[in-house]
């Protein structure tokens, strides 16, 4: 079974078992505007809740995105190399960044679902 | 600066109405991005007409039988050499030569100039012109306009269509076609195109002609900057500043040859012993070898570790098609081709030094 969680730092994680997608949401992508570079971190790095791990840069601006709980990373979307528009396109789907094997299930439970980040962006 | 106060644009309202996003810049509540999003801004005006409200740029009219020599004072320029009609780019200088800000000196008549300012320095260029203007038999008089930006390809044939003729004016030519507006073939995209400063009602009338025209799109702050930085273009604050000199930015061609070792310009003993001594630094364009800019603040590094220079501008260049950027690296490096490595974020970026611009000029020189 999948679930959805949102970051105040405007993430959406995919949860599936101890596996968790990872990318930016659709307001988030609105704001940062037009995305010409993602710099994605190295599959087998461990990172803790607050980290950065990845940077999306706009044609004006370079911007962090944090990782949202404690884990290892194990696959980066090696698409947006190529084509780092896609997170414009489709931030909640195709325009993922990472996905991350889950050290402490239990930080889950301080994000927030979909209709608290909704009320959240106002 | 203009304190803590943001200032608003007269035509907030159209700029609301069309979707933009806000954002700070040098004072003034700017529209930074239309829907249509910054990528698409700027290519639209590479190939149609971009439409940018410059009303945080300062105007003033400086005049009076003393007005050119005020201007000769002021700037690395001869004012009285200027034609009527002839716009000169230009600086006010330090008496260490750094520079105060970069303007537009349009001659307007015998003894009427017409300087454009940077609104992020417009408070200081004004205290600065009404101290000088106590010397010299001269008047300084800010213009409360609205001034916008016309630029592209097809901004002749958007303007005539809108009643407003253009085929008198060449690139860097400037006046005033009728009771408070001025009118220059100028602009900061490297296209060819206009601004045109004048009163609110009149703008609004202007503008709602331009706008009923599909050639004609709004276009903010963002593109503004990649579109600048792209025409190889300073932004003052960056590019220059009070701590560059005009050789060191590369901007001697804006000084005529006779006032280089003996002008009269606050800054002329500064200039002349940085010129015989040889600039220390150039500022350079500068192209990233992948798909990652970096950007203003970067550091620049040679192969062997030692610092050689710094990014003052830098980010995507959407017509380039890659990132593109400007900083100042030591001059025995300012070759083009020549590879340094710029850090962003603890990672050693290799970027060749590049000639500017990164794409050609299409100014309309006659």
């Amino acid at each position: 079974m999948t679930k959805t969680y949102y970051t105040e730092d405007h993430e959406w994680l995919r949860v599936e078992g101890d596996v968790a997608t990872v990318g930016i949401t659709d307001y988030a992508q609105e704001q940062l505007g037009d995305l010409v570079f993602v710099e994605l971190p190295e599959t087998g790095r461990k990172v803790a809740k607050g980290d950065v791990a990845v940077v999306v840069e706009s044609v004006k601006a370079a911007s962090d995105v944090y990782a949202p709980l404690d884990g290892e990373i194990i696959d980066t979307n090696a698409t947006l190399s190529a084509d780092p528009a896609l997170v414009n396109s489709a931030a909640t789907g195709d325009g993922w960044l990472w996905k991350m094997k889950i050290a402490n299930a239990g930080q889950l439970d301080g994000l927030m679902d979909e209709a608290g980040y909704k009320a959240h962006i106002g | 600066m203009t304190g803590d106060k943001t200032n608003e644009l007269p035509l907030a309202d159209l700029h609301s109405a069309a979707g933009a996003r806000f954002g700070a810049f040098a004072g003034w509540n700017m529209p930074l991005t239309y829907p249509a999003g910054v990528m698409k801004e700027h290519l639209h005006t590479r190939e149609h007409v971009g439409l940018f409200d410059i009303s945080h740029m300062k105007l003033f009219v400086v005049s009076g039988p003393g007005a050119a020599d005020l201007i000769n004072r002021a700037c690395p320029l001869d004012a009285k050499a200027l034609e009527f009609k002839q716009s000169k780019y230009t600086f006010f200088l330090t008496e260490g030569a750094g520079v105060i800000d970069d303007l537009i000196i349009t001659r307007l008549g015998d003894e009427r100039f017409m300087v454009v300012a940077n609104a992020g320095n417009a408070a200081t260029d004004e205290a600065h012109l009404r101290a000088l203007a106590n010397d010299f038999d001269a008047n300084v008089e800010p213009l409360d306009r609205v001034f916008i930006a016309i630029q592209g390809p097809e901004a002749a044939i958007v303007l005539e269509k809108a009643g407003i003729a253009t085929d008198g004016l060449l690139f860097m030519q400037g006046f005033e076609p009728r009771a408070n507006w001025f009118m220059s073939r100028s602009g900061y995209t490297g296209e060819d195109g206009f601004e045109i400063g004048l009163p609110e009602a009149d703008a609004r009338e202007l503008l709602g002609k331009l706008l009923a025209d599909e050639r004609v799109m709004w276009i903010g702050l963002a593109a503004r900057d990649s579109l600048r930085l792209e025409a190889g273009l300073c932004l003052h604050g960056n590019d220059i500043t009070p701590d560059t000199d005009p050789a060191s930015a590369g901007l001697m061609w804006a000084i005529p040859k006779d006032l280089r070792a003996e002008g009269k310009f606050i800054g002329a003993a500064a200039l002349a012993s940085i010129l015989a001594a040889g600039a220390q630094e150039k500022r350079v364009g500068l192209k990233p070898e992948g798909r990652q800019p970096v950007r203003s603040g970067a550091e620049l590094f040679d192969a062997d570790g030692n610092r050689v220079g710094r990014v003052t501008s830098g980010g995507f260049g959407p017509s380039a098609g890659f990132p593109v950027a400007m900083g100042y690296v030591s001059t025995p490096l300012a070759k083009a081709g020549t590879r340094v490595f710029a850090d962003v974020r603890g990672t050693k970026v290799p970027v060749d030094v590049h000639s500017l611009p990164f794409t050609q000029h299409r100014y309309r020189k006659g």
